[in-house]
């Protein structure tokens, strides 16, 4: 299985060469964010105010880690369901978001959004939180605080392993993956 | 009457609340291993082998393996012989939810109001099911229930001509919608029959039994191997990726019905089937 590395921030060309299907190794700085989270942040752009970190080029990954036990950077931290995060996510690809990073199928208006503003959907493995707390390899909280497990956090990744689902071309990985190998009833 | 103080079932709920969050059943682990023999998709096996490696590193290190450390869905059977003494069997097992998410690291998910929405910051409540057998002994289940898996689940109200292909399209067809949601390779746990509620306790019930039994009732056996074969067919694969393995396993649970109705519900289990078991 071929493998494609990448560093945060993305570039627009790192996000057009990326496809679906893709198996990617991430390192940088990747910002965890799930549902409290992303409530906060469209209110604040709702109210025309800055958001709390800089979006261009970043990556969100919807994770609310476990408490860290002692001595570790992080507790287990795989990502959740990233359905929960569609009606807030275009919005934030609007203010140059370029990568999120999830587990499960998104609606049409994130699909389109990917498109209109040049970024990529990826899954991490859901349930492999002990394996992907390993990659990470800092972590600070940013905003948010009083949100303990939803606040958001600067991590800092190393080979953090992902899957593009959905490309910024339109390709979806979950309907494609599917149908490759789908037996019809009647099939050897 | 046999005494069974409420401290003892606290301090077994606590440990089964770390056990089942950190040890991965052997069931679950040996039928990884299985899939990986049968999986053709590149990315479907690199899933699985990350499986393996994650439930190794949870045991090893002593960690949970997902962060979703779940809902505390506990089932406690209760011999009639058994008088519990010391305080509240309830309270008890509430303080072994807090006692085991606060000391064993686990992410504390529960909210105390469905539409408010405030932490408890401890994890509690727990669903409880109680249930009265035969003797004097006391058996505790956990199975800890992450809500991404849980999300997926439905109920459904068939019409009697339906029968046995009703059941199975059914359950096939969720399975489909679900798609990558609840995090394949997943556990369907099916009830058939009962009332509304009877059916939905049953389908999580038959996420009890360890993977690789079947239901002891040939007929069921059969139904359970032909509709895991259909949402293998399915070609969602491990993590919806597309591939071969989606579903680790379906167990089926039955209740005699209605003669008007004929309830059927499944519920979904992620592959990190959790649970853990003690007697008292």
């Amino acid at each position: 299985m071929s493998v494609k590395r990448i560093s945060t921030p993305l570039s627009e060309q790192d996000v057009m060469e990326l496809k679906a299907g893709d198996n990617v190794l991430i390192t940088g700085v990747v910002y965890s964010a799930r549902d409290a989270a992303h409530k906060k942040l469209v209110e604040l752009l709702d109210k025309g105010e800055d958001l709390p970190v800089d979006l261009r080029g970043q990556v969100i990954y919807y994770v609310g880690p476990a408490p860290a036990k002692p001595g570790q950077v992080i507790g287990s931290a795989g990502p959740t369901t990233s359905g929960r995060m569609d009606a807030y996510t275009p919005a934030l690809l609007a203010q140059g978001a370029k990568g999120l990073v999830g587990k499960g199928s998104r609606n049409q208006e994130v699909k389109d959004a990917l498109k209109e503003h040049g970024a990529v959907y990826f899954a991490s493995v859901g349930g492999a939180a002990a394996l992907t707390a390993k990659t990470i390899k800092a972590s600070e909280v940013v905003a948010y605080e009083e949100l303990g497990a939803e606040a958001i956090r600067r991590m800092t990744v190393e080979d953090f392993p992902v899957t593009v689902v959905n490309d910024a071309h339109g390709n979806d990985l979950y309907v494609e993956g599917a149908k490759k190998y789908e037996r019809v009833a009647g099939e050897g | 009457m046999r005494e069974v103080h409420v401290d003892t079932v606290r301090d077994h709920i606590r440990d089964m609340c770390i056990d089942a969050n950190y040890n991965l059943g052997d069931d679950v682990v040996q039928a990884f291993e299985q899939s990986l023999k049968i999986e053709e998709s590149p990315t479907g096996r690199n899933v699985l082998e990350q499986l393996i490696e994650n439930a190794r590193i949870a045991r090893e290190e002593q960690v949970p393996m997902c962060q979703d450390t779940g809902f505390a869905v506990i089932f406690v059977e209760v011999g009639q012989e058994v008088l519990f003494v010391g305080g509240d069997v309830k309270d008890a097992i509430n303080e072994g939810v807090r006692r085991g998410y606060t000391e064993g690291y686990l992410r504390k998910s529960i909210v105390s109001d469905p539409v408010e929405r405030v932490n408890t910051k401890d994890n509690t409540p727990a669903v409880i099911h109680f249930d009265v057998v035969p003797g004097d002994k006391v058996k505790l289940t956990i199975a800890p229930k992450g809500g991404g898996s849980e999300n997926m689940s439905t109920v459904r109200m068939l019409k009697p001509a339906q029968g046995r292909q009703g059941v199975i399209d059914f359950v096939v067809e969720h399975v489909k919608t679900a798609g990558p949601n609840p995090c394949p390779p997943t556990v369907v746990g099916v009830g058939i029959g009962g009332t509304f509620e009877k059916v939905a306790w049953l389908a999580k019930k038959a996420l009890l039994r360890p993977l690789g039994e079947p239901n002891p009732d040939p007929f069921y056996a059969e139904m359970e191997k032909e509709i895991l074969t259909k949402v293998n067919d399915l070609g969602i694969g491990p993590q919806g990726f597309g591939g071969r393995v989606t579903s680790l396993a379906v167990h089926i649970e039955t209740h005699p019905c209605h003669i008007a109705s004929f309830p059927a519900a499944v519920n979904i289990n992620c592959h990190a089937s959790r649970h853990s078991e003690r007697n008292i």
